[in-house]
């Protein structure tokens, strides 16, 4: 019984590590800017929060989400209110993708991916520029949506690992 | 035809309204929440403002606590990085220490003449209250440059207080809270302050990139400024004190840009100084 009851609480912590990863990739910036590589940075945060809305709807609340938006304007300095719009938004995608998919494939996924970001981004870039008289570099956010588009493939592989072997839920959507 | 069409609007309206087993809220009124709080945050609505402080507060303290780790990694890596080029720096530093001693005099000399002078022409002097303060988080956005220090309004920090790493120049604080501000960097691509380029003396404005270099702009003495000048403020516009050195001049031959290489590395800020510059009362 006592076996029983840890092997639930495991469980239990397992399911709330994507809330928690996202919450670390919004506090912490998971883009490596310290490595100083010049043309190099992408954004954790999108990868998680499309994996996550398409193929485990009830790990990521969409309250988490807001939340985790608002803490996103606060670190990065960005007007409060519009990462969580970005987030949202792409919450709206997966959530369409699941809804039209009858079979699902990586390649399907990606593209999708690949069209909410470039959507998301140049909402954002749009919205900063012309909006708010924010200044932001365009190939900066060129060289972000296309290694967040590449590293999808990786991260949701990894993600896929870790539902499937550790915390034992299948990939049905 | 028909039916297709039919088909997107459900998927649609199913994206938009169908709340999960766990979801409070549907997408739709969370859209809803957050645009409102976009329009209200800019035309500064008292609530949102508050709101904002509140997370603000929470945020910069958290993001310092799960930026730990990685810090101590990061340290860990440059204390060993620079634990193998000590030697050589030592040596160097010598030689140079030598040479500066002696230039040391002769600048004492020049600072008191200098003092006496700029009260004659009735230039104002300036007295400046410096307050340390600790980087919380240097965790901006890939587009962004700023820093969380964790001195706020009770310490005293203003809006334009001008922020130092050493004697070099940082940024200046755009953002103030209760108990953390947010320092704007000169590698910000919002970042544009009145400089002049010595020698030659060529008065400029200097530009953040978003990179870890500044560029020259505005000036009509592009010619005079040659590779290896070094830019200090201006004082123009009283930003700034007059004098304060920030980097120098690194031609980029290829697209003859006026690249400016920070004295001060903005990656590496642990500690800063925040200073007011304040006209003093002419005798």
């Amino acid at each position: 019984m006592t076996e029983l009851r840890g092997k639930n609480l495991i469980r239990k912590i397992l399911s709330n590590i994507p809330i928690l990863l996202l919450f670390i990739s919004v506090l912490n910036n998971f883009d490596f800017n310290h490595l100083g590589l010049k043309y190099f940075s992408f954004n954790f945060s999108y990868i998680l929060i499309f994996y996550y809305s398409l193929k485990k709807s009830e790990s990521l609340g969409y309250t988490y989400i807001f939340i985790a938006g608002l803490f996103n304007d606060v670190v990065t300095g960005t007007p409060m209110g519009l990462s969580s719009l970005m987030y949202l938004i792409l919450c709206v995608a997966a959530s369409y993708l699941r809804n039209i998919t009858l079979r699902p494939s990586v390649i399907n996924d990606c593209i999708f991916f690949l069209i909410t970001i470039l959507i998301i981004n140049s909402l954002m870039f749009v919205s900063l520029n012309f909006i708010f008289n924010y200044e932001l570099n365009y190939f900066d956010q060129i060289i972000n949506i296309t290694y967040t588009f590449l590293f999808y493939f990786l991260f949701s592989n990894l993600f896929d690992f870790f539902e499937k072997y550790l915390v034992g839920r299948n990939n049905a959507r | 035809m028909e039916s297709s069409r039919d088909d997107f609007v459900i998927a649609l309206r199913s994206a938009f309204l169908k709340k999960g087993t766990q979801q409070r809220f549907s997408l739709l009124s969370l859209i809803f929440f957050s645009i409102i709080f976009l329009i209200l945050g800019n035309f500064n609505f008292k609530v949102i403002n508050y709101i904002k402080l509140g997370i603000n507060e929470i945020v910069y303290r958290s993001s310092f606590i799960v930026s730990v780790p990685e810090n101590l990694i990061k340290d860990s890596y440059l204390t060993l990085q620079n634990h193998n080029k000590l030697y050589k720096k030592n040596e160097k530093i010598k030689f140079e220490l030598e040479i500066l001693k002696a230039k040391d005099l002769s600048n004492e000399f020049i600072i008191l003449e200098n003092q006496r002078l700029k009260s004659i022409v009735d230039d104002y002097l300036v007295k400046s209250d410096t307050i340390i303060a600790k980087v919380l988080s240097d965790k901006g956005s890939p587009f962004l440059r700023s820093i969380i220090i964790n001195k706020g309004s009770k310490h005293k920090i203003n809006l334009g207080m001008v922020v130092m790493d050493g004697a070099y120049l940082v940024g200046k604080i755009v953002e103030v809270n209760y108990l953390s501000s947010r320092v704007l960097l000169l590698s910000d691509l919002n970042s544009k302050i009145p400089v002049i380029v010595e020698p030659n003396a060529v008065f400029s404005i200097l530009s953040g990139t978003g990179k870890n270099h500044g560029i020259i702009q505005y000036s009509k003495k592009y010619d005079d400024i040659k590779s290896e000048s070094v830019i200090y403020t201006s004082g123009a516009g009283n930003l700034f004190k007059a004098g304060i050195p920030i980097g120098k001049i690194n031609e980029n031959f290829l697209n003859d840009e006026k690249k400016v290489e920070f004295f001060s590395d903005f990656s590496q800020l642990r500690f800063v100084k925040v200073l007011s510059f304040l006209k003093s009362e002419t005798e």
